[in-house]
C-alpha cells in the first residue's frame, strides 16, 4: 500500500491518541496513588492496535491480552464503561467482575481478554469458526506478544487456522521483550513471522510504528481473511516502552535498548506524517483535546461509581443464580 | 421395545441434536468417518450426514481444539469437543478451567460458553497410567463447570442431549469399559434433566452415593447383600457437579446410613465433599459415620492382578457397606 485516505488517516490518528491518552492517564492516577489496580501499559505500541482496529468493521471479533488497552480502546469501548471496569466498579463492562484483564465488550466485538499467554490465539480460531460454520462474513483479530509465540497453544491454534482456512488474522506485537526477557533471549529465529510458512500460511514482518506499513498489512490480511483465502500472521515490530506492569522495574533493558526505543516512539513520527498529509497542529491538537475531556469525565464518574454488591458471587457462575 | 448400546445412545444424541440445531457441530481427533468415525464410534456416520465442516477431525492439538470450541460457544454455537481420553485433558485444562469455566464470570454474563467436552476414561483395560484415570474431582471444583457421567445407555442419551443444550460449559465423562451397555431405547429427543439424580434401587437401610460405571457395581452388590438382610438403596448422582444435594440428603435422612462410591481415587475425592455435606446436615441422624469407596491412592497400574487390587472391587464395596452397617460408637 502507497498511501491512506485522509478519512482513514484521521480514524487511525483519532484511535491512536484516544489509546494513547488514556494510557497517560492511567499511569498518572496510579502513580498519584488514586487506585491500585494491575495495569500493563501500552506506550509505544498504541499505533499498532489503532491500525489494526482500524482495518476491521464494527461487528468483527477481536480477542486480545491483560496488555489489550490498544485493542479495547481502538476497537470502540465507551471510555464510561471501560475505566469503571477498570475501577472494579459495578457499572462497568464486567461490572467490575473482570477487571483490567477480562475486559470484555460484545457490543463492539470484543470478545475475551484473558492474562494467560498465548491462549487467546486458540480461542480466536473458535470465533472464526463460528464465522465460516454461519456465513456471517464476519473477521476476528487476535493480538499477543512476542512471548507468546513460544507457547504451545501458537504453534496447535495457527496450524488449525491454516488447515480450515479460518477467517482470522494474528498480529504479534513484537514488542522485543517477553515479561523481562529480550527476544534474542527467548527466541533464537529471526522473526516470529518466518514461521508462517512451517504452516503453509502468509505471514509478514512490519514497521508496527509505520502507519502506511502497519495498516496496510492489517487490511491485506483482514480482506484476505473475509474472502475466504485464510489467515495471516503479522509480526508488528515495536517497543514496550514501559515495564511490563506499572511500577515494574526495567533496568534490565540496556541503554543502547531505550536510546533506540524512544527514537522509535511511534507518537511522534505519526505526527510528523499526519502535518505532512493534510492536517494542521490546530487539528491535531483539538483531537487530543477532546479525547482528553471524554477521559476526564469518565474517570471521574468512574471514581465515583459504586461497587458491585457481595450477591454478585452467586450471578453469572452458571446461567442460573447460585443459592447462597 | 428395540434395545440400545452406550455407544449408539451417544451417538443418536448428538445426531438429533445436530438435526435439531444448525449450530450444533463437532470437533475432535478421528471423529470423521474417513479416520473411521471415532475411536470408540462414537461420532460413526454423522462426517457423512453432516458434512466435514460440521464434524471436524482434528490434528492432535488438545489445546486448539478446546480454544476453537470455546470460541465458537462464545460466537452463539453449540461445539461438542472430544478430547480422546480423559487423561489428555492435562494437556488443555487452561482452556477448560481459565477460560471454559470463567468467561460467564469474568465477562458479568455479556457472554456464555455453551459447550460440551466429551471424554472417556476407566481403569480395567489395562491400559496403564496415563490412559485411564477419572479425573472429575479436578473439574467438580472448578466454579463455572458442569460434570456429568451416565451409568446406562439410557440416561447416556439422554443427559448428552440436555448437556448440548445446555448454557454453561459441561464435562462429559464417558466410560470405555461401559460402551456396550444396553437399554431399552428411549426414543427420539431423550431429555434427562442435569442436576437430577436417580434412585437407581431402592432401599431402606443404607444408601451407597455413586455415578457411572460403579453405579452397576453396586447394583450388583446391593443385589447380593440383600441375602444377608441389608435393603441397599442406590443413588445415581448422573450429574456429578452441581450435584443434586436434596436427593442425596433425602436418601440418607430415610437410610441413616450411607456410602460414597467411585472409581476416582479415595483423598479429595467427590465423596469426601459429598460425605462432608451428610455430616454437616444430617449429623444427629446418622447411625454410622458415612464411608468411601474409591480407587486406590496410586497412579493406575499395568497388569492385570494389580489393576483389579486398584479398583473399588465389588469385595470393596462389599466391605464398605458391612462395616458402616455393623459400626458401632
Amino acid at each position: 500500500m502507497n498511501d491512506i485516505d485522509r478519512d482513514k488517516r484521521l480514524d487511525i490518528y483519532t484511535r491512536t491518541m484516544k489509546v494513547n491518552r488514556t494510557d497517560e492517564k492511567f499511569r498518572s492516577i496510579l502513580a498519584q496513588g488514586k487506585v491500585a489496580v494491575m495495569y500493563y501499559s501500552v506506550r509505544g505500541e498504541e499505533l499498532v492496535s489503532a491500525a489494526s482496529m482500524a482495518a476491521l468493521n464494527d461487528d468483527d471479533y477481536v480477542v486480545c491480552t491483560y496488555r489489550g488497552q490498544g485493542e479495547q480502546t481502538a476497537k470502540g469501548i465507551p471510555a464510561e464503561k471501560w475505566w469503571a471496569e477498570c475501577l472494579g466498579k459495578a457499572t462497568g463492562t464486567c461490572k467490575g467482575k473482570g477487571g483490567t484483564m477480562h475486559i470484555t465488550h460484545p457490543e463492539t466485538g470484543i470478545m475475551v481478554t484473558t492474562g494467560i499467554v498465548g491462549s487467546g490465539i486458540a480461542i480466536a480460531n473458535g470465533l472464526a469458526t463460528a464465522s465460516q460454520n454461519n456465513g456471517d462474513g464476519k473477521v476476528t483479530m487476535v493480538s499477543f506478544g512476542d512471548g507468546a509465540a513460544n507457547i504451545g497453544a501458537f504453534h496447535e491454534a495457527l496450524n488449525m487456522a491454516q488447515l480450515y482456512k479460518l477467517p482470522v488474522v494474528f498480529v504479534c506485537h513484537n514488542n522485543r521483550y517477553g515479561e523481562h526477557t529480550a527476544f534474542s533471549d527467548h527466541t533464537d529465529g529471526d522473526s516470529i513471522a518466518q514461521r508462517a510458512a512451517g504452516y503453509g500460511m502468509k505471514g509478514v514482518r512490519v514497521d508496527g510504528n509505520d502507519i502506511v506499513e502497519m495498516y496496510g498489512a492489517a487490511k491485506k490480511a483482514v480482506d484476505s481473511a473475509r474472502a475466504g483465502e485464510g489467515p495471516t500472521l503479522i509480526e508488528a515490530m515495536c517497543y514496550r516502552m514501559m515495564g511490563h506492569f506499572f511500577g515494574a522495574d526495567y533496568s534490565y533493558m540496556p541503554e543502547a535498548h531505550l536510546e533506540e526505543m524512544q527514537a522509535e516512539d511511534p507518537l511522534p513520527k505519526l505526527r510528523k506524517y499526519m502535518l505532512e498529509h493534510d492536517f494542521t497542529e490546530d487539528e491535531l491538537d483539538e483531537i487530543v483535546a477532546r479525547i482528553d475531556e471524554e477521559i476526564e469525565v469518565a474517570v471521574q464518574n468512574a471514581l465515583d461509581a459504586p461497587f458491585p454488591d457481595a450477591s454478585e458471587l452467586r450471578v453469572d457462575v452458571y446461567e442460573e443464580e447460585m443459592t447462597a | 421395545m428395540s434395545e440400545i448400546t452406550m455407544t449408539e445412545a451417544l451417538n443418536h444424541a448428538i445426531d438429533e441434536a445436530m438435526a435439531a440445531d444448525e449450530n450444533v457441530f463437532c470437533l475432535g481427533e478421528d471423529i470423521g468417518d474417513k479416520q473411521g468415525g471415532g475411536v470408540f464410534k462414537v461420532t460413526s456416520g454423522l462426517s457423512t450426514k453432516y458434512g466435514d465442516q460440521r464434524v471436524r477431525a482434528t490434528p492432535i492439538s488438545e489445546v486448539a481444539i478446546v480454544g476453537a470450541a470455546v470460541g465458537a460457544a462464545l460466537a452463539g454455537q453449540r461445539p461438542i469437543a472430544e478430547i480422546m481420553l480423559m487423561n489428555f485433558v492435562g494437556v488443555c485444562m487452561d482452556q477448560i478451567v481459565n477460560h471454559a469455566a470463567k468467561l460467564r464470570f469474568m465477562s458479568g454474563g455479556q457472554t456464555k460458553v455453551p459447550l460440551v467436552i466429551r471424554t472417556t476414561t476407566g481403569a480395567g483395560l489395562g491400559f496403564g497410567g496415563q490412559h485411564s484415570d477419572m479425573l472429575e474431582a479436578w473439574f467438580a471444583h472448578v466454579a463455572g463447570l458442569k460434570v456429568v457421567t451416565a451409568s446406562n445407555a439410557a440416561d447416556a442419551k439422554g443427559l448428552l442431549r440436555s448437556s448440548i443444550e445446555c448454557n454453561d460449559p459441561v464435562v462429559f465423562i464417558e466410560n470405555t469399559l461401559s460402551y456396550g451397555l444396553l437399554s431399552e431405547d428411549p426414543g427420539k429427543d431423550h431429555r434427562v434433566p442435569l442436576g437430577k439424580a436417580a434412585v437407581a434401587k431402592e432401599g431402606e437401610d443404607i444408601s451407597v452415593i455413586t455415578y457411572g460405571r460403579t453405579v452397576n457395581d453396586a447394583l450388583a452388590v446391593a443385589a447380593d447383600i440383600e441375602k444377608k438382610g441389608v435393603s441397599v438403596e442406590v443413588i445415581d448422582l448422573r450429574t456429578i457437579a452441581p450435584y443434586d444435594e436434596e436427593a442425596v440428603i433425602r436418601s440418607v435422612r430415610k437410610t441413616r446410613r450411607a456410602i460414597t462410591l467411585h472409581e476416582a481415587v479415595k483423598p479429595f475425592g467427590t465423596g469426601a465433599e459429598i460425605s462432608a455435606n451428610i455430616h454437616q446436615k444430617l449429623f444427629n441422624e446418622l447411625k454410622a459415620p458415612v464411608g468411601r469407596v474409591g480407587g486406590v491412592f496410586s497412579p493406575v497400574p499395568f497388569a492385570s492382578p494389580l489393576e483389579q487390587a486398584w479398583l473399588p472391587t465389588a469385595e470393596k464395596i462389599s466391605s464398605a457397606i458391612m462395616e458402616t452397617m455393623e459400626w458401632r460408637s
